[in-house]
């Protein structure tokens, strides 16, 4: 088992940082009234990240709304997030995704407004992969929410009937929107529904990065070994809201306390304290690397707010491939 | 030019096997798609393996494992049973397969893939969820293209050239075309996406159609010609593109119009086709337009009476003579 070394650790904890200063970021932007959507991924920064530390560039990433680190841990450069969610040319998808983000050099294979509509689309690319026998894996990330959706039965089904080298990550973080999933998932661990397709299910802390690392790294191995697909569950939860519009989420659908006891489980803060444990770095590196993070979060937004919108032209290529 | 006959079935399996045997890229995917209810795909695993994939009933999953295939270097071809069975599938090939390349911002993001929407159309009591025509609901999404073809030449030439397209294509077929037999020469042709096709000339009246409501048309154009009444029959092949050029270049010239088809009327192709010539060319129209189109109703699953609801040869005759 691959543990994560001194680089990928460092690596990790430099993306996830930059993904909790994008948020802070965006939650100022969209508070001065910049039109972002938003679903923030505070509180969620360790799973993603961590998750796409343990592939290489060639591999593929399904994502999915909540949040960016699946983006800024495969690589994505903040300032082409930032013009791609404020809708500039400059962006990712040319100023017309959005939200939406994809970028084929990093293999961000674009991710859909439907809940699990990429789950057989991610089968799909992990059945390309075998035909093609390039030896690729495919991530591919959801929320407890669309753990329901017939779509990740079917998908999971065909991914498991191929071996396709599909890893699927499911970030549980206990509420889809404003409902808890106590109310609408017959299970506690979705991933006990793995047994259902023959292909291992592992529960994961989606909070501790280098333990969601170990797990990916060895379901991306399984993968990449011909033996098919993973269903990974990582336990985590949202510091935020749903999204930048949700009022109801601290004492409404679920109370202060609770999310002041997840407050304590603050995945950066735990990263942090892991490598000074570890002796990786010392506590002023790591307020350098902050610091560093800060400066290219403020580059992000200026390069975000001097980009120019498409032309309006521009918004109507690429319905067709001509 | 060799000219030999073969059914529309047969037609598109060769289609399939000349593309097959070119780009290895290609693969087949479907609910029994090695023998294969409608004889289309029947014996092309013998030749191409592992290649020609039956896939679990789940026609919004593999639909979107196609679109995922075709996004990273495949060109897949899915078989999706039944028209019916589309609406299962219809966020895979409408919000996902014809909206991925936009919402990627184009570049290298492209999905070709081609979904053979088999056995459309009425008959034998297949009913109301094996037998509706549901061609119209794919025209409403930018993104797709959707073709029907209805001859055998045609059904070939357009399978060929929906595999070759990098957009996803919707390849309808009907069930009660797949026996009808036509010429098909031996040498390699495709034909264009978008191009309607005059399948009889005449200078009186349009009658714009497809499939298998285009026999009918033609038929219902012979006993016309008896009654003096000289019909041009306009086979559409592609809903979208729709070839708008074709459709008001043929009635300029006869300054009538009818549409058949075998789908609902509300929200139909006709209702499209209308309404591209009222905006047009209406200048060219000297009488009021007819749509004949499927009824209002739900298809009973009755060999007795699931006729009833489709339109027949003599709807489109009655419908030509009321506007003489």
């Amino acid at each position: 088992m691959a543990k994560a070394d001194q680089e990928t650790v460092s690596k990790i904890y430099r993306n996830m940082v930059l993904v909790r200063l994008f948020d802070d970021k965006v939650d100022g932007l969209v508070a001065s009234g910049v039109h972002i959507t938003q679903h923030s991924t505070r509180g969620q920064e360790a799973t993603t990240v961590a998750a796409c530390a343990a592939l290489k560039t060639t591999d593929y990433v399904m994502p999915y709304h909540r949040g960016w680190g699946w983006a800024i841990g495969k690589g994505m450069d903040p300032k082409i997030l930032m013009a791609e969610v404020m809708g500039k040319r400059t962006g990712c998808c040319a100023g017309k995704g959005g939200v939406h983000i994809a970028d084929w050099s990093l293999r961000i294979m674009g991710r859909p407004g439907v809940q699990a509509a990429h789950i057989p689309i991610g089968a799909g690319v992990g059945l390309s992969i075998k035909f093609r026998k390039t030896n690729e894996v495919v991530l591919v990330f959801f929320g407890d929410g669309a753990s329901n959706e017939g779509n990740v039965h079917e998908g999971m089904n065909l991914a498991a009937v191929w071996k396709a080298p599909v890893v699927f990550i499911c970030e549980n973080n206990l509420y889809a929107l404003f409902t808890p999933n106590v109310e609408t998932t017959s299970v506690k661990n979705i991933a006990d529904r793995a047994q259902g397709y023959g292909i291992p299910g592992v529960v994961v802390d989606g909070n501790d990065a280098l333990a969601v690392y170990d797990a990916v790294q060895q379901a991306v191995q399984r993968a990449r070994s011909g033996l098919g697909p993973t269903f990974i569950e990582s336990k985590t939860y949202r510091l935020s809201g749903h999204t930048s519009m949700d009022r109801f989420h601290l004492g409404g659908y679920r109370p202060k306390e609770e999310v002041e006891e997840w407050e304590k489980k603050d995945p950066i803060l735990r990263l942090r304290q892991r490598i000074i444990e570890l002796k990786m770095a010392t506590e002023a590196e790591l307020n350098r690397v902050d610091e560093e993070a800060r400066q290219e979060i403020e580059e992000a937004e200026k390069f975000g707010k001097e980009s120019p919108y498409p032309t309006r032209e521009e918004i109507f290529q690429d319905v067709y491939v001509d | 030019m060799a000219a030999r006959e073969l059914t529309y079935a047969d037609a598109i399996r060769e289609g399939l096997r000349e593309e097959m045997r070119k780009d290895e890229r290609i693969i087949l995917l479907g609910e029994d798609i090695k023998i294969n209810v409608w004889t289309v795909t029947r014996g092309l695993v013998e030749e191409f393996g592992d290649r020609v994939i039956n896939t679990p009933l789940s026609e919004s999953g593999f639909s979107g494992a196609a679109v995922g295939a075709a996004l990273t270097g495949m060109r897949p071809v899915v078989e999706i049973m039944y028209p019916d069975f589309t609406l299962y599938a219809a966020d895979s090939i409408a919000n996902q397969a014809a909206k991925y390349r936009y919402m990627c911002g184009g570049g290298d993001f492209r999905v070709p893939v081609v979904f053979r929407i088999a056995g459309s159309g009425s008959s034998g009591g297949s009913g109301c969820h094996h037998g509706q025509s549901l061609e119209a609901t794919f025209i409403h999404f930018p993104g797709l293209k959707v073709v029907f073809a209805g001859t055998p030449y045609d059904a070939k030439g357009l399978i060929k050239m929906a595999i070759r397209d990098d957009n996803p294509v919707l390849f309808y077929e009907h069930k009660l075309l797949y026996g009808v037999k036509g010429v098909v020469p031996e040498e390699e042709y495709v034909l264009p996406i978008g191009k309607a096709d005059v399948k009889r000339a005449g200078k009186d009246v349009t009658i714009a159609t497809y499939a298998w409501t285009l026999h009918k048309a033609l038929k219902a154009a012979g006993q016309l010609a008896k009654e003096g009444i000289d019909a041009e029959v306009l086979d559409l092949r592609s809903l979208r593109p729709l070839d708008k050029e074709a459709i008001l270049e043929s009635v300029k010239k006869t300054g009538k119009l009818v549409t058949a088809e075998e789908g609902t009327k509300m929200g139909g192709v006709g209702a499209e086709i209308v309404a591209v010539v009222a905006e047009e060319g209406l200048q060219y129209l000297d009488a009021p337009v007819k749509r004949v189109a499927g009824a209002e109703s739900i298809i009973p699953s009755s060999a007795y009476a699931d006729q009833m609801v489709v339109p027949q040869v003599e709807d489109i005759v009655r419908a030509v003579k009321e506007i003489f």
